[in-house]
């Protein structure tokens, strides 16, 4: 599988195919899963794996879903996209295909490489120990 | 669903409300602070600042501890009810607006919230904040349901003209779900995968809504520090996806994502040579003109994003 650092290259370099752009998704996701050892599912949600490696990656951290409507949409555009190939927007679908796998992968990748955050503005987790806090509060 | 009844009684309740700009709406954000003055002015609706008020705990606080989060934000709410008199608070920021509702959540579900807010308000000599006391709305809400969509029609002079926009929702504004529980109840709820209540204000106005499948995607706020390219490069990407979807305009609800947008469009140009044109323009700027006000009057001479020339240029100035 590519690293993580080979796929932001590849999303950055040109416009992919819609089967790229999904193909580009589902491996970071599976990257994102992996980190966090768990086994990636085979499974496909809706006819994508994109969403249901998303659903599994949001199992237990509902923080993920901050990437949810991202995926949704991927899924959305490659559907328009391989359904209707003679659409006289399908250019204009493609290139947002390709924004959309491109911002997940940037935002799924900076996230592996900025673990010690803690998790999105939406539901973060405490760096220090709770004690350490509590104490030093007096509470 | 909601009732006539309903809509009338938010009419009533949103008219007069505690108003909790928060910090960045006093620092970089400060063109969202006056526009959101101006417009709620000529709407005739009445904002009564809470008095005293503290930082929400925006990301920082969380991060290290997130009960204490959640006391600083039932202070504010405390103080809303008890020294502003007001039963619905109208935060514009969505990450305050998000921190607050984040505290009724966790107040009304979790044992440990509620004894941690207890014990602090006590130390610090407040009442203890409980969950249920008030509503915290967002700006977008105290317009479309305060003032109502059809009374804003007969506000429009002028208005947008075809301006294109694309409404950019930011993550917080619908994210996570749970501490939402008044969205995607149907009916004119709003909705948590698709937010509509910007596009429906700025389509009375006479904005042209363009389709924009980033709109609650991350703006790389988070990162901003810690890896600004990383924040750069998301930056680009929406606005790159924006002008794709034929957006002149980028209409914000959010500081963070507002100040992110402007700021990483410069330094795209400046690191990646990559030039965007679309401007970067607050929700309440943009209905603020659409009734006549006047640009200096809704702060746009103050946003970094430079879109006085422009809005001159389509004759909405």
């Amino acid at each position: 599988m590519r690293t993580v650092a080979e796929l932001e290259a590849c999303v950055e370099a040109s416009a992919l195919t819609a089967e790229e752009c999904l193909r580009a998704g589902e491996d970071i996701l599976i990257h994102w899963l992996l980190a966090h050892d768990r086994e990636p599912t085979q499974d496909t949600k809706e006819g994508f794996r994109l969403l249901a490696l998303q659903r599994q990656g949001s199992k237990g951290d509902p923080s993920f879903n901050a990437c949810r409507e991202t995926c949704r949409e991927l899924a959305y555009h490659y559907n328009l996209v391989t359904l209707e190939p003679d659409h006289k927007d399908t250019g204009s679908r493609l290139s947002m295909a390709w924004m959309l796998a491109k911002h997940l992968v940037l935002f799924v990748g900076g996230k592996l490489q900025v673990a010690e955050l803690g998790e999105f503005c939406c539901s973060s987790k405490g760096l220090r120990l709770k004690s350490e806090a509590e104490s030093e509060l007096g509470i | 669903m909601t009732t006539l009844i309903d809509k009338i009684d938010r009419k009533k309740k949103y008219k007069k409300v505690a108003y909790y700009p928060g910090c960045a709406l006093e620092g970089s954000a400060q063109p969202y602070d006056k526009s959101t003055r101006a417009v709620g002015k000529e709407l005739g609706l009445e904002l009564v600042e809470i008095k005293d008020w503290n930082c929400c705990g925006a990301m920082e606080v969380k991060n290290i501890d997130p009960e204490i989060q959640t006391y600083l934000s039932s202070r504010v709410l405390s103080d809303a009810q008890h020294k502003s008199k007001q039963d619905v608070v109208m935060a514009p920021c969505n990450g305050c607006y998000h921190n607050l509702k984040k505290a009724e959540y966790d107040l009304e579900n979790k044992d440990k919230s509620r004894a941690v807010t207890e014990k602090i308000s006590k130390k610090a000599g407040h009442e203890t904040y409980k969950s249920g006391d008030v509503e915290t709305i967002h700006a977008l809400d105290w317009i479309k349901f305060g003032y109502g969509e059809e009374e804003l029609k007969a506000k429009i002079k002028g208005g947008l003209k075809g301006l294109k926009v694309a409404s950019y929702y930011g993550c917080m504004y619908t994210r996570p779900r749970h501490i939402f529980p008044e969205k995607d109840q149907g009916g004119d709820s709003e909705s948590t995968s698709k937010p509509h209540y910007m596009d429906d204000l700025l389509a009375i106005a006479g904005a042209e809504n363009v389709e924009f499948p980033l709109k609650t995607a991350c703006c790389g706020g988070a990162h901003t520090l810690s890896d600004s390219d990383m924040s750069t490069k998301l930056v680009l990407n929406i606005l790159e996806a924006a002008e794709a979807a034929g957006a002149e305009v980028i209409a914000t609800e959010c500081p963070t994502c507002h100040s992110g947008l402007e700021m990483h469009q410069i330094r795209a140009l400046k690191r990646l040579s990559k030039n965007t044109n679309v401007k970067v323009v607050y929700f309440t700027q943009l209905l603020g003109m659409a009734m006549g006000l006047s640009p200096r009057k809704v702060g746009l001479h103050a946003n970094i994003s430079d879109s006085v020339g422009f809005m001159k240029q389509k004759g909405i100035t």
